[in-house]
């Protein structure tokens, strides 16, 4: 009987200790080495940032693989950042940037700092490609709109619009499309970046298009720790490189080029706000 | 305290708090009259009605919620395009999504009502129901007069347990767009993500002034009127 008391209390210790273990190499920002690097991603926007098995595609993925790169990193980790989750990730270090087609708004400023923006975007619609009545906001009278919750799209909607479309919100933007291919509502709201993603993707070819009248404008900019003006400083000067070299432009050709969609080209490639 | 108010009034969180009290109470009315009618099924004397009480349970109760929600927002309502509303009301999203979502809540907690209700059968010595059948009642008579009440009586604190959860689950129908607390909370954090303890403290409060009153209610009903042997 005392055997088994002692095996069992060493048993307990050591799978504390590894718990304990486990728990430290999570808390440390960025892994283990100094050459490694967490940066948060969406893993479920086509186009902006989407989980392809084990792999990860997108221009948001893109940029951070160039940033990292750029700012001596050899090795990237990804970890999802789902938009009600950004700020607390950075907050607690788990993270040392979140690049999630996170817009720079004042709310936020007062939780993180953003460097940035590397792309701006405006909030669209996407339609049946049959379906003509709807050719911007304007015309969506009666229609039946879906979003997401907890998103600022949705919002610019209730308040511009609320009293003229009604308003489906689900978790994802995926639950959308569905009920929009077989009619039961008529059109998407969110980023045109995010829209033309799913317009792209090979099971929705031709039977979804972009309205292209964008009524927003969505500042995309690379969230960090509140503060950290000399990352957000490298991270400008990444971003510059980025977009003298051509990887900008190539890696918006590779990510969009499919959905033959071009950011506004009056205002891409972005100028960055100044580091706060 | 003043940003706790603030976040009350800016994202109308008492009406989002009436959407759950409306939600839990119009489902739970439904799980009662839903899971009466399985536990009955399960105790009579007809073995097709045994069988069908015994597989709505077993399929239900080890369904997820989230999975039964989803099956009446999207292959119920979307792709078989059945609509509870009239489809060109202008408020036909709302109602449908609240209406699907009472409709699923109910035939979820309907299989633990049903389960409350045949333990509760069973608290009711064989006695009774030989008593009942000796004074010439039938089946349907010897029920409804002698073992339901009984029954109930027996049943009252796991469905006051049922009833506590129900109250919780509602919060999964926020997902197809149904305006209540957990929806609220998703706006609230997106939205003044500054606040973010604050609002769950606000979240927290909101369930914890349903749940508490209804769990010591039932715990004193049950002893109350719990069938003295």
């Amino acid at each position: 009987m005392r055997t088994t008391n002692k095996v069992a209390a060493a048993a307990a210790t050591s799978l504390l200790a590894i718990s304990l273990a486990a728990c430290a190499s999570d808390n440390s920002a960025g892994g283990d080495d100094s050459n490694s690097i967490t940066i948060g991603i969406k893993f479920d926007q086509p186009g902006i940032g989407q989980q392809v098995g084990s792999d990860y595609k997108g221009f948001d993925v893109d940029v951070a693989n160039y940033v990292a790169k750029a700012l001596g990193y050899d090795k990237v980790t990804f970890k999802e950042s789902p938009s009600a989750q950004r700020e607390t990730l950075l907050q607690s270090g788990q993270v040392k940037m979140v690049i999630a087609s996170y817009s720079i708004t004042d709310e936020r400023k007062q939780k993180v700092s953003f460097a940035g923006p590397y792309l701006i975007a405006g909030q669209d619609l996407l339609v049946r490609a049959d379906d003509n009545s709807i050719t911007g906001p304007d015309s969506l009278n009666g229609k039946k709109l879906c979003s997401v919750t907890g998103s600022t799209s949705a919002a610019t909607v209730k308040e511009k619009f609320a009293d003229k479309v009604q308003l489906q919100e689900y978790d994802t933007y995926s639950k959308c499309v569905d009920p929009i291919i077989n009619g039961t509502l008529d059109a998407m709201t969110t980023d045109n970046t995010i829209l033309a993603g799913y317009a792209a993707q090979e099971q929705y070819k031709g039977k979804l298009k972009v309205v292209g009248k964008p009524f927003t404008e969505e500042n995309y900019g690379i969230g960090i720790k509140k503060g950290d003006t000399e990352l957000c400083n490298k991270i400008d000067d990444a971003l510059d490189k980025m977009v003298d070299d051509g990887s900008w432009q190539k890696a918006l050709d590779n990510n969009f080029g499919p959905a033959d969609f071009k950011p506004d080209a009056s205002k891409n490639p972005p100028k960055h706000i100044p580091c706060t | 305290m003043g940003e706790l108010a603030d976040l009350i009034t800016r994202y109308h969180v008492l009406l989002a708090f009436w959407m759950t009290v409306r939600l839990t109470t119009i489902s739970a009315l439904g799980a009662l009259i839903i899971g009466t009618i399985v536990a009955v099924c399960r105790v009579s004397p007809v073995g097709v009605l045994r069988w069908f009480g015994a597989a709505y349970v077993n399929v239900i109760r080890n369904t997820p919620l989230t999975l039964i929600v989803f099956f009446f927002a999207f292959g119920v309502l979307n792709t078989l395009s059945i609509s509870l509303a009239d489809p060109h009301s202008p408020t036909s999203i709302a109602d449908n999504n609240f209406r699907w979502g009472v409709v699923a809540l109910s035939v979820y907690h309907a299989s633990f009502v049903a389960e409350s209700l045949r333990s509760g059968v069973n608290t009711v010595p064989l006695g009774q129901a030989e008593a009942a059948r000796a004074i010439g009642l039938s089946f349907v008579p010897s029920l409804t007069e002698v073992i339901l009440p009984q029954a109930f009586r027996g049943a009252i604190a796991p469905l006051g347990n049922t009833l506590v959860a129900l109250t919780k689950n509602s919060t999964v129908v926020s997902t197809i767009g149904v305006a209540e607390i957990a929806y609220q909370m998703k706006n609230m954090i997106e939205f003044s993500p500054h606040l973010l303890y604050a609002i769950f403290l606000l979240v927290a409060i909101c369930f914890v002034v349903l749940t508490l009153p209804v769990g010591a209610f039932f715990t004193y009903l049950s002893r109350r009127v719990a069938v003295q042997r």
